[in-house]
């Protein structure tokens, strides 16, 4: 079945044995004005982000507040439940008995930080992504075992085709190809 | 030896928790353990595998007589109102918290030795709060009433009552399992990803890209995961202690002369710990054996391990002897009496037996030649497990038989229904272990990539 929708370059991707050069790589490219790339490895690499002139993620900042959320929330819960809608007398003790109110509040403070850590994260990575044009390169499965992979996109406000193939082949990778986003 | 095979030494004379591997190697050494095809699945796996679906078989028909004919069937009694079920609870969880303390404590401490037993004692962490969740499921009578347990708005206008322990029980195994599930899928998707890459058929392609929510190892992506992963550690450490002092709690709340002591929330964790080294690796020692992991899980690993274990349990026995100690300082009539009737009374058996496997099993593994020698600290393990049962068993079921009021004394045993339950959970453990095994790469992958990658760095460092 014909496909109405124009397939277009996606962008033109490295493939690289070592982790060196893909760090090179990236900081040539950089260097050189490309701002919509991204390095694909089987590892986190140190110092990949900076040379694809990233910041520092705000996912700590996210999982605090919603941590603080949890812990303030799980607390006012008990407290509405055992000393507003409910009051309990329990041996003459005050309904407000706040240190045993703790371990809850405690739990629920983990539980909101980490649902807020790995949904955050799986979130903000825009995953589950179950099709992706960089799967259309070439021996893409060495990205999770020991190959590196760096991609310019057509994105990028300077990219031209030709331009960045013979850019990316001047950092001795093991092949250099040209995906679209089909 | 021949010196072109011999294994580098660091300056201390060990050696590397990793040698003679690339990325690719590494890689593809643990995937293909998944992928064997099933004529190649060594007979080991078959073995655990049927022996554990003929025990599970056990637990089903334990539970389907429990639920239609109620707790009756159980030896519990008054006094002893608490017995398997809770000393089953407390074994099983405690075993679950070696995963979470190696794979979260130890990455906090920056231990690589943590990252080649993580994946496999994080699975047994799961595994084990599954069984130990079986028995406070169950043992309410009416599982299907079970979210009782939970506040939720009701037509009686009641809520649940948040000063007690067990209520605490109740949220702190509930967040313990669902972080130790997301942090153990975590920690999967990047493997998921090699699976896919190293996978043939398929549709076993599509089942590990579908797990792996299409992970790309794109360098962005890298990046909040591992600062995810930090911040899953940083709260699992808490977690994990909190998990055990709760449950400690359930006991040291009350005032029950052998319960009532402050020393129970941290001699817990250290118990817990205790007994879940033990399980990781009564496990680890045959899977290393039989899979060709040497290379991966060393002896210097299983050095390790025992030392942690040999630590822990000294805590527990500085435990048993403060116990001891507590009985005969309180001065309170019924406290001592609790400490005579553990060393003397009717089930004095449990409590030197327990002396014998957890005090006294353990001493051995002070010899270097003993921790890396794989059979006697399988023995050993053995022991640890079962005195771990034991202490829970002196715990509840001593205390209770005999408290303040001697009119109501009684004993207690276990029903065929009690151990069915109780062995019929170790078939359910068995077949999760052994499914995991075979479905999912059960050493953690890309952290083995990691050290690969960072021990070439440090190498071309040197020269």
């Amino acid at each position: 079945m014909a496909s109405y929708r124009e397939i277009s370059t996606y962008g033109v991707v490295a493939e690289f044995d070592d982790a060196h050069k893909v760090l090179d790589a990236a900081n040539a490219a950089r260097e050189a004005g490309y701002t919509v790339m991204e390095a694909y490895s089987p590892v986190p690499v140190h110092g990949l982000d900076e040379a694809l002139g990233r910041k520092r993620s705000k996912l700590p900042w996210f999982v605090f507040c919603v941590g603080a959320t949890g812990c303030i929330g799980g607390f006012f819960m008990q407290y509405w439940m055992a000393v507003v809608d409910y009051p309990w007398n329990v041996g003459g003790r005050p309904t407000l008995s706040w240190p045993a109110f703790i371990p809850v509040t405690f739990e629920l403070t983990i539980l909101s930080s980490a649902l807020a850590t790995v949904f955050g994260m799986f979130g903000r990575n825009g995953l589950p992504r179950p099709h992706h044009p960089i799967f259309n390169t070439p021996n893409f499965d060495r990205s999770a075992l020991d190959h590196y992979f760096l991609c310019i996109e057509a994105e990028d406000p300077t990219f031209d085709e030709e331009k960045v193939t013979a850019f990316l082949n001047g950092f001795g990778p093991e092949a250099v190809n040209t995906i679209t986003d089909e | 030896m021949d010196p072109s095979t011999e294994i580098p030494r660091d300056p201390d004379g060990r050696t590397p928790f990793i040698h003679g591997h690339d990325l690719k190697s590494v890689s593809e050494k643990i995937a293909d353990v998944t992928t064997l095809p099933f004529q190649k699945v060594p007979k080991f796996w078959y073995g655990g595998m049927l022996i554990g679906v003929a025990v599970v078989q056990l637990l089903f028909l334990a539970i389907y007589t429990l639920i239609t004919r109620g707790t009756g069937i159980w030896g519990l009694n008054i006094p002893v109102a608490w017995g398997f079920a809770i000393i089953n609870f407390v074994w099983w969880i405690g075993i679950g918290h070696a995963g979470t303390l190696i794979s979260a404590i130890l990455f906090l401490f920056q231990q690589d030795w943590r990252m080649s037993i993580a994946r496999f004692a994080e699975a047994m962490t799961l595994f084990a709060v599954v069984c130990a969740g079986l028995f406070p499921l169950l043992h309410v009578g009416r599982p299907w009433m079970v979210y009782w347990l939970f506040p939720y708005p009701n037509t009686l206008g009641m809520w649940p009552q948040f000063r007690s322990p067990l209520l605490w029980d109740v949220f702190a195994v509930s967040t313990y399992a669902t972080v130790s599930i997301m942090f153990w899928f975590t920690g999967l998707v990047p493997d998921l990803a090699t699976m896919r890459a190293k996978a043939e058929a398929p549709w076993i392609k599509k089942f590990y890209h579908g797990l792996s929510l299409g992970w790309t190892g794109a360098a962005r992506h890298w990046h909040r995961y591992e600062i995810a992963y930090l911040l899953l550690a940083g709260l699992s450490t808490p977690l994990v202690l909190s998990v055990h002092s709760i449950v400690s709690l359930d006991f040291a709340v009350s005032n029950e002369p052998g319960w009532h002591t402050t020393i129970f929330p941290p001699y817990f964790v250290a118990g817990a710990i205790f007994a879940g080294f033990a399980m990781v690796l009564t496990f680890m020692i045959p899977v290393r054996a039989i899979y060709g992991f040497k290379d991966l899980l060393t002896e210097r690993h299983m050095n390790n391990m025992c030392k942690v274990m040999l630590f822990s349990g000294l805590i527990v026995a500085y435990g048993y002897s403060m116990e001891l100690f507590f009985g005969w300082y309180s001065g309170s009539v019924f406290e001592r009496f609790m400490v005579l009737n553990r060393l003397t009374g009717p089930y004095d058996w449990s409590y030197w037996a327990l002396i014998l496997c957890n005090v006294i099993a353990p001493q051995f593994l002070w010899s270097y030649k003993i921790r890396t020698n794989p059979l006697y600290v399988f023995i050993i393990c053995q022991f640890i497990s079962v005195g771990m049962w034991l202490e829970r068993f002196v715990i509840v079921i001593i205390s209770l038989h005999r408290d303040f009021l001697d009119s109501s004394w009684r004993m207690y045993a276990g029903t065929r229904w009690d151990w069915a339950m109780y062995i019929g959970t170790m078939g359910l453990f068995l077949c999760l272990v052994f499914i995991f095994i075979r479905t999912l790469p059960i050493i953690a992958i890309f952290e083995m990539r990691e050290l690969v990658h960072k021990n070439e760095d440090h190498g071309e460092d040197a020269h």
